[in-house]
């Protein structure tokens, strides 16, 4: 299984899939969004395509199926399929291809099945058109297939009466339906629950064997991907910048932006500390000349800011670096988070025997949980656990609950209208998408004034100085004060949003999972950041996420909700290493974890999940 | 970034500055500028340039056009250039008050009805589609027709009657918003609700404020026109657009101009003003993205925007 150029080359005929230096470019003669994109996949293997948002990771995928986006061209290079070339295909010859011997699976089933049809006549369609049969009998062993109900009464759902994770079984059997040679994952368990993307991940995984399909697994969660795939290719601002196979890569990467990427992942049972990837990655079409990577690079030297590496075979893989030698020495080693001493003092927040409804419908039930001053409770758990409820209902904004909270000592109104300002101001929230919680409108500056001026009644001439300094402890400063929304990156907008709660000099932070919405190595920033920010100024939080993985990094105590009751509380580390029940258990035999040491991926990792 | 950053804060800022800017330089904003432009001109600088009396009997009635009467005389023998000239200005005026007066009652009751919720929503929206029920012109007539013709009368009868609708698509709009995070921080703050309707949500809003003002505009004028028509206008002597073509019509044959010209400015005015609303609404769906809909043309990167 190495990945040796010349290796390769004798031995092209075994290859399923081959792409061949692909370019593509935006519009005629535009700036190449992807370039020099090589890689070859055999017969039921999976090959992890890695890359945070903006690598052109999903415009490779897309070209595997012969589609570019519109305004997107392929300027130069091949995609082989069993030898045939895709992209001299006419178009009547793609549609021959694509869904029989290439098929895709979107990240967002909801939006990629047909609402006003059913899903029998979906999947139907796909066998009708490629003359693989029609009748129900094989619509029924489809669905079989996905271990869901194979039942006419399923066939006659619309997608609407399935749940997330039902639905993606539904377009992976429509995916595998014609046993394509090739099947495109796009993410497609991004969005979805830890247990419902094991059942996915596990689904791909034996299908692809039984079958013999080749894969290509698309996704910025490396630890999905070293669960999958048996190798990978990590891609930077349009390139690959190494390759090779999994388990190597992970274990030891060579390129100092793996490295990044990986010390990035959290680590569900260990609480280090993440380091991330400092600076931004350059938008598609706008490289500089020389490596990518070079302005957020280490160890970088002159000489990589001016000439592109060219991709070179290292130790069982290829590697796009000129400092290859230095960058495998220079991986820095985890460092532990340092262990909180035990908190003292009465909590700022205390929670006892609340319950909340949407309506009719009772989201939480007799949640009881403390805040201590200066520590951080994780709330975890699945989508509709009731975990954001909880939050909304800690900040005043759901206002549909009965129970008592106390806040340092005081009792809290229902909403946010009826709580006076300090008790505003000492409660700050951070919203979970930074893309709708900041106004267009308004400047960076007057966004981070506003708690100022409204919440704390900061004379105009001193909020200046303070909206500055603030902006620093996010590590943004006083360039970005004039800036508007819009020209910020995710992470950006989150630490805008992060700097306007702190701002207000609250006693208590509640964020709500502030990172879903963020490729990791820009999570591993941000959470770097919060914890940095309330260590300093003596802060509590309260930390709502779904990612168990972060559990250890940020927080001292877990309380873990299923259906809107407590199951499990106490400090992380118990929770987590020794977890007091089955349903806590099972989250974290669910989590996705980065295998670097273990087998190859392609046989033995599949047989021992397959068991769990 | 250092040179482009002031100029790029100041258009997002004053958001329909950027819009109403843009919709100019397409060739639909441009020509519905121009015949907006002209009629407008016509209405404001004629008063000052009539070269006869416009309300002075003199020549005799429906007299053709001539060296010392460009346009030939009306009904009375009074001269149509003068009229013409001086018959556009109130009619805009009131045209613009009925429409600023409409946007603001209707803007007001829909954000309000939309952020409120609750029975507020449905006491203003069920007054709203009351009002609707009425036609906008036999609303107008009943008014006067109580209350005498009275010129300030009109404007009230034509902007509440502009309310309703004004009402309905703000509050669409507004829904829109408020499921925005930033109107939560917002309410976070302590901000009261007017605060957070006219500082968070308003400046949101300028996209719909200037297609609908724009829409109205139009509607006023020939409502204006209609009622100045059927005698609900200025009293006789002075002129009106709207006037002279009920005056003139027995004359058609003789004199048409003092028919044609009021009509033609009030087409003119009209098709002007909807083709620039239109061309604001389709430029401002370029400069006003949504949240999400920028949080994907930012994964997406230039490529995608540059095409189009």
């Amino acid at each position: 299984m190495s990945g040796a150029e010349g290796k390769r080359a004798s031995e092209g005929a075994r290859y399923r899939l081959e792409v061949c230096g692909l370019e593509i470019r935006g519009g005629r003669g535009g700036p190449p969004v992807v370039s020099e994109i090589s890689f070859a996949v055999r017969p039921g293997e999976v090959l992890g395509l890695v890359g945070e948002s903006g690598s052109g990771k999903t415009t490779v995928a897309l070209a595997l199926l012969g589609h570019t986006r519109r305004g997107l061209s392929v300027s130069a290079g091949e995609i082989r399929l069993d030898g045939v070339d895709l992209l001299r295909l006419s178009p009547a010859g793609l549609r021959q291809v694509r869904g029989a011997r290439v098929s895709y699976v979107p990240q967002d089933p909801s939006a990629a099945l047909n609402p006003a049809l059913r899903i029998g006549y979906q999947l139907r369609e796909a066998l009708r058109v490629h003359a693989r049969g029609s009748g129900e009998s094989r619509a029924l062993e489809v669905l079989g297939e996905v271990r869901l109900e194979a039942t006419p009464d399923m066939l006659r759902r619309y997608p609407h009466q399935l749940s997330g994770g039902q639905q993606q079984r539904v377009a992976l059997a429509m995916a595998f339906s014609c046993r394509p040679s090739l099947i495109v994952l796009d993410e497609p368990t991004t969005g979805l629950d830890v247990s419902t993307q094991r059942h996915i991940l596990d689904t791909v995984r034996r299908l692809c064997r039984v079958y013999g399909v080749t894969a290509v697994y698309v996704s910025h969660d490396l630890a999905v991907v070293s669960e999958l795939a048996s190798e990978v290719a990590v891609m930077y601002a349009g390139r690959i910048v190494e390759a090779g196979p999994a388990a190597m890569l992970f274990g030891h990467p060579l390129h100092p932006y793996t490295q990044g990427l990986l010390a990035s992942v959290p680590v569900p049972e260990g609480g280090q500390l993440l380091t991330g990837i400092p600076g931004q990655q350059p938008p598609p079409g706008h490289r500089g000349p020389g490596c990518s990577f070079a302005p957020r690079c280490g160890i970088a030297l002159d000489e990589c800011r001016v000439r592109v590496p060219a991709p070179a075979p290292v130790a069982g893989r290829t590697v796009r670096c000129l400092r290859v030698a230095e960058a495998g020495a220079a991986r820095a080693q985890p460092r532990q988070a340092a262990a909180a001493g035990p908190p003292s003092g009465a909590p700022v927040l205390s929670v006892r025997g609340v319950s909340a409804r949407h309506g009719p419908v009772p989201v939480l039930s007799g949640i009881d949980l403390e805040v201590p001053p200066q520590s951080c409770v994780a709330v975890v758990g699945e989508s509709g656990s009731g975990k954001t409820t909880l939050a909304r209902c800690v900040v005043g904004l759901h206002r549909d609950w009965t129970g008592e909270m106390t806040f340092q000592g005081a009792r809290l109104a229902r909403g946010a209208r009826q709580r006076p300002v300090p008790v505003l101001q000492q409660i700050q929230f951070v919203f979970q998408n930074p893309y709708t919680s900041l106004n267009p409108r308004k400047t960076v500056g007057q966004i981070v004034a506003e708690p100022l001026q409204r919440l704390l009644r900061v004379p105009r001439g001193e909020q200046a100085d303070r909206v500055i300094s603030v902006l620093e402890d996010v590590a943004l400063g006083g360039r970005y004060l004039s800036r508007y929304p819009d020209q910020l990156s995710g992470g950006e907008r989150q630490r805008v949003a992060i700097a306007r709660a702190l701002a207000a000099e609250p006693s208590l932070l509640v964020c709500d999972e502030v990172t879903s919405a963020l490729d990791v190595s820009v999570q591993a920033v941000v959470v770097e950041l919060l914890r940095a920010a309330t260590a300093r100024r003596h802060l509590a939080m309260l930390f709502i996420t779904h990612n168990l993985a972060l559990v250890r990094t940020v927080a001292q105590f877990a309380v873990v909700l299923q259906r809107g009751e407590i199951v499990e509380a106490g400090p992380a580390g118990q929770v987590l290493a020794d977890p007091g029940s089955s349903y806590t258990a099972q989250l974290m035999a669910d989590v996705p974890r980065l295998r670097s040491a273990g087998p190859p991926a392609g046989t033995g990792g599949g047989t021992r999940r397959r068991d769990a | 970034m250092t040179a482009a950053g002031p100029r790029a804060g100041r258009i997002r800022r004053h958001q329909w500055l950027a819009s109403a800017g843009a919709a100019v330089r397409t060739p639909r904003g441009a020509t519905g500028l121009g015949l907006a432009g002209l009629v407008v001109a016509v209405a404001v600088i004629g008063p000052l340039v009539t070269p006869q009396s416009p309300e002075a009997l003199l020549t005799f009635p429906f007299a053709k056009p001539s060296g010392r009467f460009p346009l030939g005389a009306d009904f009375l023998g009074r001269d149509v250039l003068s009229r013409v000239l001086d018959g556009g200005w109130l009619l805009l005026l009131m045209a613009v008050s009925a429409t600023v007066l409409g946007i603001a009652a209707g803007a007001a009751a829909g954000i309000s009805a939309a952020y409120l919720r609750g029975r507020r929503d449905g006491l203003i929206m069920r007054t709203v589609d009351v009002i609707l029920a009425f036609p906008q012109l036999v609303f107008a007539l009943l008014l006067l027709s109580i209350l005498g013709p009275k010129l300030w009368l009109i404007v009230l009868a034509v902007g509440l009657t502009h309310a309703p609708a004004v009402a309905r698509v703000l509050r669409a709009a507004t829904l829109d918003v408020c499921e925005r995070d930033y109107v939560k921080v917002a309410e976070l703050q302590g901000m009261r609700p007017a605060a957070v309707m006219s500082k968070e949500i308003l400046p949101s809003l300028s996209t719909p404020l200037m297609v609908e003002a724009g829409l109205r505009l139009t509607y006023s004028i020939i409502i204006m026109a209609g009622l100045a028509f059927l005698g609900f206008g200025q009293p006789p002597p002075s002129p009106s657009w709207g006037t002279m073509i009920n005056e003139n019509r027995a004359g058609l044959a003789l004199n048409p101009w003092a028919v044609i010209i009021p009509a033609l400015l009030i087409a003119l005015l009209t098709v002007g003003t909807n083709l620039l609303t239109d061309a604001v609404g389709r430029a401002a769906l370029g400069v006003d993205r949504k949240p999400e809909e920028a949080a994907l043309a930012d994964e997406l990167g230039p490529a995608r925007s540059g095409v189009r």
